[in-house]
């Protein structure tokens, strides 16, 4: 099956790299340098593999991974049902929160669902009844009781 | 008594000053590409690198910061296709098959979130991306064959586009949150 025309190229490499570094880079004076070593390149070498993957857009961000709630926020998974004829109307408004940070559309009744972010946990219920009454539909509030961890594998 | 006091890393009070969230605000979009790149974070801030390396730790440590890594971009790495699989598995057998399907190298995600009867029944949520959705649905087929999930309800739910895309407004980006929405 072949890739998209769009898709970034990764070696071998660099398949590790991302594998490895899902799991995270050490807290030490040189982090890179500690990684590239269980890697077997060059701390400058990673570095500027990172750089490309970075430029590529393979990778976001290299950067840190939050416990959202020990910051004193909360993240909330939301989902709706959106009639077919409301349904650009109703993303109108919904995105114009900014607690909404992702927003996609879904195949399914339940078609609109949407992460909230918010800076203190009693904020999700207010944005909920907001979006409610902005939008005259009712909002799924579905957040996460247990994660299960995977990382993201790549055939290396 | 002290030889019973067990240190897990969830063990520290998450006390977070206000140097810890200036130094969470200049790595929110990424720690530098330098050799030593908390002597940078520390030379924007008028810090010394080993307190801020130590402050680091501590964030770790206390469970505030999870881990320095990379967000991967599905889409742009060929992984075009994605779906959202949700399960109404009874509730003590939930851990298990979560567990379970979690151990699948085509998942990247997986949560138990609460049911919304009777509209929603589901309450257990994978993550499957693939090249396309072709793949997705054999990978979802094995899974079904290879774990006996056959009479288990469940449902495919495939994104059509992202309307919306941005970090949170504290900064606060929880990969495994972002994505189970999305992907």
């Amino acid at each position: 099956m072949p890739r998209p025309a769009e898709a970034v190229a990764l070696d071998a490499t660099d398949r590790r790299i991302v594998n490895a570094l899902q799991g995270g880079l050490p807290v030490c004076e040189r982090p890179y340098a500690e990684a590239a070593t269980n890697l077997g390149i060059s701390e400058d070498e990673l570095i500027r593999r990172l750089e490309r993957l970075l430029a590529d857009g393979a990778l976001t961000r290299f950067g840190p991974m939050y416990h959202a709630e020990r910051l004193g926020g909360a993240l909330t998974l939301a989902a709706m049902q959106v009639p077919e004829a409301d349904f650009e109307h109703v993303t109108a408004i919904v995105n114009g929160f900014s607690e909404v940070a992702h927003n996609y559309r879904r195949e399914h009744a339940f078609n609109m669902w949407f992460v909230l972010a918010t800076e203190h946990p009693g904020r999700i219920n207010e944005v909920i009844g907001d979006i409610e009454r902005a939008t005259g539909l009712k909002v799924y509030n579905l957040p996460k009781i247990e994660e299960f961890y995977v990382g993201l594998r790549f055939e290396a | 008594m002290e030889m019973n006091i067990e240190l897990n890393t969830h063990s520290i009070p998450p006390v977070v000053d206000d140097t810890d969230r200036r130094l969470l605000a200049v790595v929110a979009k990424g720690l530098p590409l330098a050799p030593r790149p908390f002597a940078e974070v520390a030379a924007r801030l008028g810090l010394d690198e080993a307190e801020v390396i130590a402050r680091f730790a501590h964030l770790k440590q206390s469970g505030v910061l999870r881990r320095f890594g990379v967000v991967v971009r599905h889409h742009e790495l060929g992984y075009g296709a994605n779906a959202m699989v949700v399960w109404d598995v009874p509730d003590d057998q939930v851990r298990a098959l979560g567990r379970c399907l979690a151990g699948f190298d085509f998942i990247t995600l997986c949560y138990q979130r609460p049911r919304r009867l009777p509209q929603w029944r589901y309450n257990l949520y994978c993550m499957i991306h693939g090249k396309s959705r072709e793949e997705v649905l054999s990978n979802l087929e094995w899974m079904v064959n290879r774990c006996g999930l056959q009479s288990l309800p469940h449902e495919v739910l495939f994104s059509r586009r992202r309307f919306k895309q941005c970090g949170a407004r504290y900064h606060a980006e929880n990969k495994e949150d972002a994505h189970a929405a999305s992907g």
